[in-house]
């Protein structure tokens, strides 16, 4: 075969490839058509993989293949990993992602310098500058989420200022390169200054906007992936590095909108601290509590229940006596459904891998437009480790940190049932009034082992008294 | 402005496009499968890194290449095997075993 003719079957290979991708997103749309997106996606993947090993640019083979032996050795295991630890392996891929977009950048660089057109360089320049702050950002966001760095916002004076000058220098740094690529030392202190720049960007975010960082640093390394592809022509890259970068704009802008509040805010704002101190000054008022006895009453004599979990309710790994709890009300006659706040969960979704996980079918996990218009028809609210998202004062109190944040109308249901270990406030820190009212009944202890007390109830061979 | 550069920004406006259209319609419910698979999706840059090693222009970018290999590949075959992993736990009440 005539290289001319090889070097258009592999391009056109990699055509086939990019309308593989944009399939295999289009059928993710629903959860029947959504298997055959992931192997589109994977036969995609694989012929562009195959047809690049063809590619006479390449020459040697053995260390290649050694590498993709190494890459799909660490691969596995973290495609193995459990459903609650997805977000952190979100968050270590969109690093991968990241590093290996940077580095090609980087070889790009030292192949071609000293002698570097400017327009070139200014791509590399920039391209390496957010695969470098989004390698690090990644990293330091799979610490906080894997609990090894604090997940409380880490903030000091200034800080912003700080760090858009750090970000300030490495744009210049890039700038001085297009006029001066020969400057190789430069080049390595603009790498540094980017890697300094991620970690100051996530180090200061808390635990609770993990959601909307994560994402936005998914919406980077993808961004970061078609910059490449502008670098080296190559517009598979430009077309999957797009997708991937639009998705995560996407869930970032759902992420922000589900927690009212602005991008510039999530990655100012060191939220979660500020109003810490508001919850601890409130007196202490009356509120109802049940037995597990009583809870089970209620929901036995209920005809319509809807389940609200929270992150709470994974930490516990409460999903399993969940999902016992639904079968047996199931079982009675009544109706189940769960209402899924869209920031539930570590990561966009994430609440609902855990329940399906769990074996809970998934046309009964409702997302909070869907769910809303049913709490004033629906008997019992039981909420399950999640506090904030069902906060009334979001609606109500202008004076609330959280006021316009969309909440689950949860106190709109006839009887509310919170199951929490103490009256302690949630992630923000905010007083929640749903406590104090009349209808609503707080069942404290342990998710799981207050679960599981209802589900023993309900079949009866609980207890004698 | 080079000829390169316009057309790879005329496929990357229309893909970004595109993508805003398409994954603007996937259900809430498979936010997570969604970003697991851009993220195998992404890691398509793996093809850029085998060509980077396979040329042996220098003993430098020869090895920062195979590095991008292994990381982009780690990429690819993880993205696949969770997403597939997630997907396979999403049942109907009626699909489900009594």
């Amino acid at each position: 075969m005539s290289p001319a003719v090889l070097q258009q079957l592999i391009d056109s290979t990699y055509i086939l490839a990019a309308v593989g991708f944009i399939l295999a997103l289009k059928w993710l749309s629903s959860p029947v058509s959504a298997m055959r997106g992931v192997l589109i996606g994977e036969i995609a993947s694989g012929l562009a993989v195959a047809a690049t090993l063809f590619d006479p640019q390449v020459s040697q083979y053995k260390w290649i293949i050694i590498v993709l032996i190494i890459g799909a050795g660490v691969g596995v295991p973290l495609g193995l990993v459990k459903m609650t630890a997805v977000p952190q392996r979100t968050a270590l891929s969109h690093a991968f992602g990241a590093l290996s977009a940077a580095l090609i950048g980087i070889a790009e660089y030292y192949v071609a310098a000293p002698q570097v057109p400017k327009f070139e360089m200014a791509e590399i320049g920039l391209e390496v500058i957010i695969g470098s702050l989004t390698f690090t950002g990644s990293l330091i966001a799979a610490g906080k989420l894997q609990e090894i760095l604090p997940q409380r916002p880490i903030t000091y004076r200034g800080q912003n200022y700080v760090s858009l000058t750090v970000l300030g220098a490495a744009i210049a740094l890039m700038v001085t390169l297009v006029v001066h690529p020969e400057f190789t030392h430069l080049f390595l202190a603009m790498i540094g200054v980017a890697l300094v720049f991620g970690m100051m960007l996530v180090t200061p975010i808390g635990g609770a906007d993990m959601p909307t960082v994560i994402s936005l640093l998914n919406s980077y390394a993808g961004f970061s992936a078609a910059l490449l592809g502008f670098v080296l022509n190559s517009k598979v890259l430009v077309v999957a590095g797009a997708l991937d970068g639009a998705s995560g704009f996407i869930l970032s802008v759902n992420m922000c909108k589900a927690m009212n509040r602005s991008f510039t805010n999530v990655l100012f704002g060191g939220f979660g601290q500020i109003h810490a101190g508001a919850a601890a000054a409130e007196e202490q008022r009356p509120v109802k509590s049940a037995t597990p006895e009583e809870a089970a009453a209620i929901l036995s004599a209920a005809s319509k229940v809807v389940i609200v979990p929270g992150y709470g309710m994974a930490v516990a790994q409460a999903q399993h006596k969940v999902r016992e709890l639904y079968d047996n009300l199931t079982k009675r006659g009544i109706d189940v459904k769960f209402a899924i706040h869209p920031v539930a969960g570590r990561m966009p979704g994430h609440m609902n891998v855990l329940l399906a996980e769990a074996d809970i079918p998934y046309d009964k996990l409702l997302d909070m437009d869907e769910i809303n218009g049913e709490f004033p028809q629906t008997d019992v609210a039981l909420v399950i480790g999640a506090n904030d998202v069902t906060n009334p004062a979001a609606r109500t109190d202008s004076s609330s940190p959280i006021f316009g944040m969309p909440i689950l109308d949860v106190d709109k249901a006839h009887t509310v049932m919170v199951i929490k270990r103490s009256m302690a406030a949630g992630f923000a820190g905010i007083d929640n009034p749903l406590y104090y009212l009349d209808k609503t009944l707080m069942l404290f202890g342990d998710a799981k082992g207050f679960v599981g007390s209802i589900v023993r109830e309900l079949s009866g061979g609980g207890s004698h008294g | 402005m080079p000829a390169d550069f316009i057309s790879s920004l005329f496929v990357f406006i229309l893909s970004a496009f595109l993508g805003f259209e398409v994954i603007k319609r996937v259900s809430p419910l498979l936010h997570t499968p969604l970003m697991s698979l851009t993220n195998a999706l992404d890691a398509i840059v793996v093809v850029a890194a085998i060509i980077i090693a396979g040329r042996h222009e220098s003993r430098l970018s020869t090895i920062l290449g195979l590095v991008a290999v292994a990381a982009s590949f780690s990429n690819m075959v993880g993205g696949f095997v969770i997403t597939d992993r997630m997907l396979h736990m999403f049942k109907t009440g009626k699909a489900k075993k009594p």
